[in-house]
This record gives C-alpha cells, structure tokens and sequence, in this order.
C-alpha cells in the first residue's frame, strides 16, 4: 500500500520511501521518515492532493508523490 | 575561543521555518513593516533592521523562512549561507509552539552551524488554545541554550527576548551541538576533519563542513571556494581524507543524517510537549468545509463575490463625495487663478490637466482600493489562502503547473508585481514562469477600479441596492473569465514553449488564525493602498500634463492627440474600441490606474462637456463619445487581459533576469487581449 491508499480519517506508519531528489529533502524538511506516524486529515474537491497530519503540521501530497511512499501498521 | 568584545552594533539573525511569525516578530523588534501573511513564504531575501535593547544595539536580519538547511532552495541557500559564513553574533531560532517538533529540525540544524542560538517559542496564544504546552525550561535544559516564549504579535512580550539576547551577547560563545550519527559517519567526519582543522577557519564548525563535503549531491562548493578560497579543492590533504572517509561510507549519508536529527528533535519534543485533549479540532471542521467536494468551489466563488460586493457597495459613497469636494476645491482653484490674473494656458494645464486627472485617480481609484485591500489582506491572514492552492492543484497539475501558482495569482489581486516576487515560493524553474507569466490576468487593484466602474455605468445602471449585487456578480465572473484564461495560458504554455511535467512539491496548510483586524486595517491602508496610490498619483500628474498638452497642442486643424486617437482608431474599432481608450491603455503602462482618468480628460477636451461630478455624468459623456454596452465589454476584457505595467514588466525582468521572458510577459498577453477583443467583436457582427 502506498500513502495514497490512506482515506480521510485513517492513520498508519511509513514503511518505505523511495522518493528520489527535492522531494526526498522535501520529505525530510516535513520529518517524514521511516516508522513516522501519519493521519489522513483531508482530501481535496477532487481527491488529489490529499492532506496528510504529521508531526502536527497538516501538508498536502500529490498522488505521483505519495506513490513513492509505502505505508504498514494501517489502523482504520 | 575568546569572547569578541560586542562593539556598539551587533549582527543577530533571525531564522524560523516558513509562516511561524518571523516576520511578526522582525517587526515588533525593528518597528518595520515587513508584510505578513498566513502562508508559507513570505520572505524571500533577507530583510534588516535595527533593535536598541538596553545594553546593545542590534541590527536583526530577517533570512527566509526555510524547514531545514540540508535542501537547494534559493531561499534555503541564502539562510545557509548568512548562517554558515557571515557569522553573526546569535542567531535567533524562531519556533512554532503548535508545531514545535518539526521546528526543532531546524533549530537543531542551526545549532550544527553556530554557536549561540536562542531559541524563540512562538505562538504560544495559539498553542494554548489547541491546549498544547511547551515546558520552556526543560527545552533549554535539553538544548542547552537559552528559550524564550513570545506571542508575535504582543510588543510587550518581545522585551525578555532581548534581554536574552544582552545576556547571551555578554556570556563566552557557546559550542557547536554535537549530533551523534552512526559509527561510520563518525568515523568519516573525524577523518576529514582532520585537515579541516588546519585549513578551514575557526569560525565554521568543522564536523558540519565534513559533514557537507560527503554528500553525494554537494551544493556548497562556489561557497567554500568564495570564503575559503579558490584552490580549498585541489588541496592534497582534502581530496586523500575525503577519498578516506567516503571508502567507509556505504549507503546514503543523506538518509542517516537526516534520520538522526528528526529522531532527535522526535525525542526532545517527546519530553517538553504536552498535548492536551482536543478531541475534534476547530482546523479540521473548518476544512472539512472549505475543502470539501460539495462546498469547497461554491464557497471560493462566494468569498470572492463577497469581498467584491462589499467593495463596490462600500465604494460608493465616498467616491461621490471625494468627486465632489474635489470639483468643489477645482472651482475654487480657478477662482484663485482668475483671480492672480494667471494666463488662460497656465489655468487650463495646471488645473484642467493635472489637477482634474489627479482627483479623478484619486475619487475613482482611492475607494475600492481602500476597501478591497484590506478585505484581501484579512483574508490571507485568516489562512484561506493555502486551502484555495489545495483546492485547485489538481486543475493546476493538468496544466502541468504547481498548486502553489493558485497562491501567486491571488496575491496578483492585489498587486501584481508582488505576485511575480512572491513566484519564488514554487521551486522548479519551469513552473516559476509559468506562474510569472500569468499572473497579469488577474486584475490587479489598479485594474479593479476601472473595471468596477464600467461595470456600475454600463452593465448595472439604476438602482442602487440591486446594482450594487449584480456588479459584484459581474464582477466575479469577470475574474472567474481571467482564472479560466490563467489556466488556458498556462497549459499552452506548458504544452509549446514551457514543456515539461508537474514536479513534486509540497504544500503546508497551515492553522486557521484570527486575523488582527486593527492592525491589518492600518497596515492595508498605510502600507499597500497609499504606496499604491502615491505611485498612480506620481504617473497621473505628469499624465494628466502631457494629455492635455496632447489635447490643447494643434497640427493642422487637429489637436496631436485626435491625431495620435485617429491614428489608432481604424485598429482600435476592430477590438471594439476607439482610439482615445487604446491611445489611454497604452498612456497607462506606467499605472493602469489612470486608464479612466485620461479617456475621460481626452473626451472632456474634445467636446464639450466641462463639468464632470458625478457617475452620471461621466456615463453621458462616454455615451455621447459612442461607447455602447458592447465597447464596455470589450473595454473591460481588454483591461483584464493587456499587457502588465510598467511595474510589473521591471519585476518580471528582475526575477526572471531574462530579456526573453520580459519580452514574452508583454507580448503574450497583448496577443490574447487583441484576439480575445477581436472575436468577442467578430461574434458580436454576426449575432
């Protein structure tokens, strides 16, 4: 599963990320690391991007980059 | 290291990531009025001011706001670089308490590169309110330097900062925060420090700069060669420790060094933060609305057919009383120039070209620009901003472009010129045009007037409450028509000479705060709406001399500006217009402010019409010059869709220091309006 797959209210951890250049650093800037704990906290008008809570900031990721994220431990 | 006597100035800088009161907080110290704003990116360049506290004078630079110093940001290497080789006395971390763990990625980062940092917990109204807090002693005790907690935008708690900052100016430089990484990439950093120690100078940590020297993607090399001179990479000793150093390295250094610091920021902020129970926050439900499937678009459309009807009806009544006082102060002007038994040409310039042009500008314009700024102002303070971004990336992303262009184009309402700088927000170059390049079909606020007031004489004349309501309606669908040509741009654009697939970004949404009514009211009105109209004002007087020279001024029978009018007229008919209004559009490059002021001094001094006082009037006399409802749409098609001002044109060539691209920014939308005018005109033939 990939961060994507996260609908509006569900929580899970990272797993992977195999995010490559700007948006690895990017990702990093946001603390998004393996094992970080992330909410889906919104979806746009036309679900793309989603919102995600992590680290208690609320950041927006399109779907290509949230491809590059694998989730695990997904609690519903 | 000994302690540098402090002389009488002293060198602070303040970093922060993006929208965490920064710039709030460089105001309450310096007393300067740096824009602020709910968003993330504000400040793009570093911005300076100076501080007395009770010992010292200092002087703070404001570096952008930026989540870390590990990335290649423009904004990111500027912080970088000030931090890293300008070596100012202290560095003052400002945090976001609601948001305190990522902020300590930073603050630790910092800590990395200087040695006295202060840590600043800002925010802490907010915090309090999600019922989050911060243990401030224990965050200093963990950190080992000082911590002060603000409320930015509260000037009595800025004082224990600065007191912190005399006491820390006074102490001997503190150290340089270890961080421990993984036993290779300590192994590697002690190996290359090595040489270090003996080349580099003492006022840069060494273990960061070993640190930096290993990345794989290294950023910092026209850096060291500026500062620690040109041959620093041919040195022998370098180039063997660091072949030495890599060979222990084996997979991403990156990874590592970013995992330990977020770890370590995760740990401290696990001990000094307390979150209460917030059981169902007040962000969350208030986005659930705004950017919900059903209500999300509605209530953009809403907001800004509100703010504009508000405008226009509020606009009203002091624009007719301004116009009046005015004609009032006009004929007492002649009474006195009659009266010095002044020459008939030096009464007719001075007071019927420049004044009646300036009080025009100012009757018509002043109104709705004092109106509609600080309504903007407030909305972009309340936080709204970002959620239109998210809203609309998706439509953005299909034009291949970034949802942070949706940020700019706003910021265009109010000014374009501030929505090509505030461009630098979006990092992929391509993009970046894309964004600079279109921000010109929103109407700016010198556009909104003009537009409003066509508007009000053509399309809703009569009754004041209903007119007032179905302008703002007008009105909305205007700017709806220039968003749709902003996305028809882009994707042409991206599809020919701006080739090339959304990059990846991301986008903060940041908390919903309650604007500072007061204070955005004075700071709208002082800062933007009178440099604004100081600017119109500066071009309309001289504007209003040449056009009436222009006007009075004959060759032949004709006076030189029915000669330039006649010129552009037989082209100017073919978009719907005639040649006074182009003749006006082209006059107004330099503010588009005073398009009206000139068309209406250019037909006052061809016929016969004097006397000018009230809305009325003035739709008679365009009546009479043959405008139609028909020369008013295109007049405001082609206000909404020409070329940027002079302004705008100078900004575009400042940041995107191409001579092509200027070109571009100017030549593309002078095609659309034309073509656009011009088809409205063709279909209207055949209808």
């Amino acid at each position: 599963m990939n961060l994507f797959d996260l609908k509006k209210g569900q929580k899970c951890r990272i797993d992977k990320i195999f995010s490559k250049g700007s948006i690895k650093r990017r990702l990093f800037d946001i603390g998004l690391i393996e094992d970080t704990r992330v909410e889906c906290v919104e979806e746009s008008p036309q679900h793309d991007p989603k919102a995600f809570l992590i680290r208690g900031a609320v950041i927006a990721l399109r779907q290509e980059d949230c491809k590059n994220i694998l989730i695990k431990d997904l609690e519903i | 290291m000994t302690k540098e006597l402090p002389n009488d100035n002293i060198t602070v800088a303040l970093a922060g990531n993006p929208n965490v009161g920064k710039s709030t907080i460089f105001n309450a110290l310096t007393g300067m009025k740096q824009h602020t704003g709910n968003w993330a990116g504000k400040t793009v360049s570093n911005a300076k001011g100076k501080c007395q506290s009770e010992k010292f004078e200092y002087t703070f630079v404001d570096i952008p706001g930026t989540y870390s110093l590990l990335a290649h940001s423009p904004e990111e290497e500027v912080a970088r670089n000030f931090l890293c080789f300008k070596n100012p006395r202290a560095v003052v971390v400002v945090c976001d308490a609601t948001c305190l763990e990522r902020n300590l990625n930073l603050v630790l980062q910092t800590m990395e590169i200087c040695k006295n940092v202060i840590v600043c917990v800002n925010l802490l109204d907010q915090a309090k309110r999600k019922k989050i807090t911060v243990d401030l002693q224990k965050l200093s005790s963990l950190l080992g330097v000082a911590v002060v907690g603000t409320v930015g935008h509260k000037t009595k708690s800025i004082r224990p900062l600065l007191n912190v900052l005399d006491d820390t100016v006074l102490k001997e430089n503190g150290d340089y925060l270890k961080i421990n990484y993984p036993e290779n990439i300590e192994k590697a950093l002690d190996i290359l420090s090595v040489p270090l120690k003996k080349l580099a100078p003492d006022n840069i940590n060494h273990r960061w700069l070993a640190l930096k020297l290993l990345e794989p993607d290294f950023s910092l090399s026209q850096e060291i060669r500026t500062f620690l001179g040109e041959d620093f990479f041919e040195n022998d000793e370098i180039i063997n420790a660091k072949a030495q150093a890599k060979a222990l390295l084996q997979d991403d250094i990156e990874n590592a060094v970013a995992k330990a610091l977020i770890t370590k920021a995760e740990s401290i902020a696990k001990e000094v933060v307390t979150k209460g129970d917030n059981k169902k926050e007040l962000d969350r439900s208030l986005d659930s609305i705004f950017t919900s499937k059903t209500f999300g678009y509605p209530i953009m459309l809403l907001l800004l057919g509100l703010i504009f009807w508000i405008t226009i009806s509020a606009a009203n009544y002091p624009s007719e009383l301004l116009s009046d006082l005015f004609f009032y102060i006009q004929q007492k002007l002649t009474a006195l120039f009659n009266f010095l038994g002044a020459p008939d040409w030096l009464h007719q310039s001075l007071v019927l070209g420049v004044y009646r042009t300036l009080a025009w500008v100012v009757s018509v314009m002043l109104p709705p620009m004092a109106i509609f700024f600080p309504l903007f102002t407030l909305l972009e303070d309340s936080g709204y901003l970002p959620r239109i971004a998210f809203n609309l990336d998706k439509p953005f992303k299909k034009c291949n472009a970034c949802g942070k262009q949706a940020l700019t184009m706003c910021m265009g309402f109010g000014c374009n010129a501030v929505g090509v700088t505030g461009c630098r927000i979006i990092d992929s170059k391509r993009e970046r045009l894309l964004a600079i390049l279109t921000n010109n079909l929103v109407p700016c606020n010198g556009r909104f007037p003009t537009i409003i007031a066509i508007i009000t004489m053509f399309l809703c004349f009569g009754n004041r409450a209903i007119s007032s309501v179905f302008s703002a309606l007008i009105l909305t669908l205007v700017i709806l028509f220039g968003i749709i040509a902003t996305f028809a741009v882009t994707k042409l654009l991206s599809k020919t000479i701006l080739k090339g697939v959304p990059s990846s970004y991301t986008l903060e949404l940041p908390p919903y705060r309650k604007p500072q009514f007061a204070k955005v009211i004075v700071r709208s009105v002082f800062d933007r709406t009178l440099f604004v109209l100081g600017r119109s004002v500066a071009v309309a007087a001289p504007a209003g001399l040449l056009i009436w020279l222009l006007a009075n001024i004959s060759v032949g029978d004709i006076s030189v500006l029915q000669h330039c009018a006649n010129f552009l007229d037989p082209f100017a008919r073919l978009l719907g217009l005639d040649g006074v209004i182009l003749l006006a559009f082209i006059l107004g490059l330099p503010a588009n402010e005073i398009v009206i002021p000139i068309i209406i001094m250019a037909y006052m001094n061809t016929g016969s019409l004097t006397e000018l006082t009230s809305i009325t009037a003035m739709r008679e006399l365009l009546i009479a010059n043959g405008w139609t409802i028909n020369t008013a749409i295109s007049v405001i098609l082609f206000s909404l869709l020409h070329w940027p001002c002079a302004t705008t044109i100078l900004t575009i060539k400042k940041e995107t220091g191409s001579i092509k691209w200027t070109l571009v920014s100017v030549v593309l939308p002078t095609l659309l309006s034309i073509a656009v005018c011009m088809l409205f005109n063709l279909i209207l033939r055949f209808v």
